[in-house]
């Protein structure tokens, strides 16, 4: 289950074409030697790789996400990160991982950011969209609640964490509260609303953790890869190693795991 | 509050106290933890307990190799002359706990000579070894003559994590001549202690976590060898085997296990007090060659390359 709910991510200054080519092969083979693993739900780019990582993973049912508004900082102005967005999304992008204006929302003009992730689903069109609150730079429960009710107010249907640059990304208090705000929301409401952490999650253990925390907080109906999804890079292999051991007996090395 | 019955001037009996007795713990990852398992077995020398021992369990080797392997670029990475500095410390700290190691070396069993004479021992092996590890890649390595324009040469690797069930009857320098070596060459290693005289090994932690020993790079284990040969042999993430003594239907199920990802497995039967017993060529047991290819020009007079 873990698995299928792993958004494999590359989002570094350094991705290259290969990069990327590479990152979908592992989301489509996972670890080929164990037979009948799930593929992971998506793989997370950046705006200009969407077109290559959309033919790199055609007819698997994998999604292609991208991050968009001028991630990590989200520092410009409103008609570039729409123009940001709209490339992405013509470009063939499912789902679109915004991140939030900090700098605004610490000012206190709040509703310049509830607009912006307003204007920005509408840019989406078809294309999920994923509000990235970076709970890092947020400070307080109390803020990343209210980033949280702002975001899902606005039409996100999914608030994530972390962008991973910023440390701490998601831990699970910050979960807890962001797993709150989308309970309450669904309540009041009847709407779900999906939930992603995202950086630092890198052990099988801890992503067992979230699950449970999800389950008990929301329910099973949200134990699935359209309304949860763990952020990740190296979580992938802790997991396959995990489900190796458990099939051999044997304690496994990372040295017969893929790298990426 | 004090009352006027005490007397401070008079010390109290000493046969009135009771001794306070060491918790012997294992080593992992530079901390002293208890057994995940939470079992303990008493080792007795002729009706006298030696303490509450961790009996460690498949969970405990799994976890002293991860540290191993977060521990082992860094420490292969450190300057030669650096491990050697680090190995000297080792010496010279156990240099200044003899008469702790004596003791508990009596306590365990050993005739006094005998006792003394692995003490000493062990510190001049570890010395010993401190000298050779900036020495030893220049004494196994060379430059290979070949038929093309390459500079063709071979050096030294570290094999990497490496397992060493040390000795069962020389509980201080079974355990001290295979572990010097081994991180000699940039290995790093989890050893399982003698059995029935593991305190000498407890103890002998307390020495490299005051030594510049970075974390992780040696980490001690006590417990039944028999238990863990299976987990230990077949776990991936371990390179090498080390293993002291003859049991040879235990060494053949150590081979057989290890033969998942092609460990190598090495069986020593020495008696380590001999001085033939220290030598390069155990550090050269856990290394792995690695050849180069370098293209060069045909640059000298006589037309050869180097």
């Amino acid at each position: 289950m873990v698995l299928s709910m792993i958004d494999l991510t590359t989002l570094e200054g350094m991705d290259t074409a290969g990069k990327v080519r590479q990152l979908c092969y592992k989301a489509r083979h996972l670890h080929d030697a164990v037979p009948g693993l799930p593929t992971v739900a998506a793989v997370c780019v950046y705006p200009n790789f969407v077109e290559l990582a959309k033919s790199e993973v055609k007819d698997t049912g994998i999604k292609v996400a991208s991050v968009a508004t001028a991630f990590p900082s989200g520092n410009s102005s409103l008609p570039i990160k729409l123009e940001d967005v709209r490339m992405a999304v013509d470009d063939g992008a499912d789902e679109i991982d915004m991140v939030i204006s900090r700098g605004r929302f610490h000012r206190g003009d709040l509703q310049y950011v509830f607009d912006e992730i307003s204007a920005v689903k509408e840019a989406c069109r078809h294309a999920r969209l994923k509000v990235i609150l970076e709970t890092g730079e947020l400070g307080t429960f109390d803020k990343v609640r209210k980033a949280s009710d702002i975001a899902i107010a606005a039409g996100a249907d999914f608030i994530k964490t972390s962008t991973g640059k910023i440390k701490p990304a998601a831990t699970m208090p910050v979960t807890l509260v962001m797993l709150e705000a989308i309970r309450d929301h669904y309540v009041k409401t009847g709407q779900m609303v999906g939930m992603k952490p995202a950086g630092g999650i890198s052990s099988a253990k801890l992503a067992l953790h979230y699950l449970v925390m999800v389950k008990e907080t929301l329910g099973v109906a949200w134990l699935s890869n359209h309304w949860f999804r763990f952020g990740a890079s190296s979580l992938a292999n802790d997991v396959l190693m995990q489900i190796v051991k458990q099939e051999t007996g044997i304690y496994q090395s990372s040295d017969y795991f893929s790298i990426d | 509050m004090p009352t006027d019955s005490a007397n401070n001037d008079h010390d109290p009996d000493d046969s009135l106290r009771l001794p306070i007795l060491k918790t012997y713990k294992l080593y992992i990852d530079g901390k002293f933890p208890r057994t995940e398992s939470g079992r303990y077995y008493v080792p007795e020398v002729d009706g006298d307990a030696l303490g509450n021992i961790c009996q460690a369990s498949r969970k405990d080797v799994k976890n002293a190799v991860v540290a191993a392997r977060k521990a082992q670029s860094g420490w292969a990475n450190r300057t030669a002359y650096n491990r050697g500095q680090i190995l000297y410390r080792i010496g010279e700290m156990l240099e200044g706990r003899r008469e702790q190691f004596t003791a508990e070396l009596l306590r365990q069993g050993l005739p006094a000579t005998q006792a003394t004479h692995e003490v000493n021992q062990s510190i001049d092996r570890l010395i010993y070894y401190a000298g050779w590890c900036d020495k030893y890649q220049q004494v196994f390595s060379c430059v290979n003559p070949v038929a093309s324009s390459h500079f063709n040469f071979s050096l030294l690797e570290p094999t990497g994590v490496v397992f060493v069930v040390a000795s069962q009857t020389s509980p201080l320098l079974g355990l001290v001549a295979m572990l010097a070596p081994v991180i000699a060459g940039g290995n790093t290693c989890i050893l399982l202690a003698a059995e029935s005289k593991p305190l000498s090994a407890m103890t002998f932690a307390e020495v490299l976590q005051t030594s510049d020993v970075p974390d992780g790079v040696v980490n001690l284990l006590t417990g039944n060898p028999a238990e863990l040969g299976q987990h230990f042999a077949s776990h991936k993430d371990i390179n090498a085997i080390a293993y002291d003594g003859a049991d040879n239907e235990y060494l053949k199920t150590i081979q057989e296990n290890a033969i998942s990802n092609l460990k190598r497995v090495q069986n020593y039967q020495f008696d380590w007090t001999s001085d033939t017993c220290g030598n390069p060529y155990l550090i050269k047991d856990f290394c792995e060659v690695k050849t180069t290819w370098h293209p060069i020009e045909k640059i000298s007079a006589s037309g050869s390359g180097y």
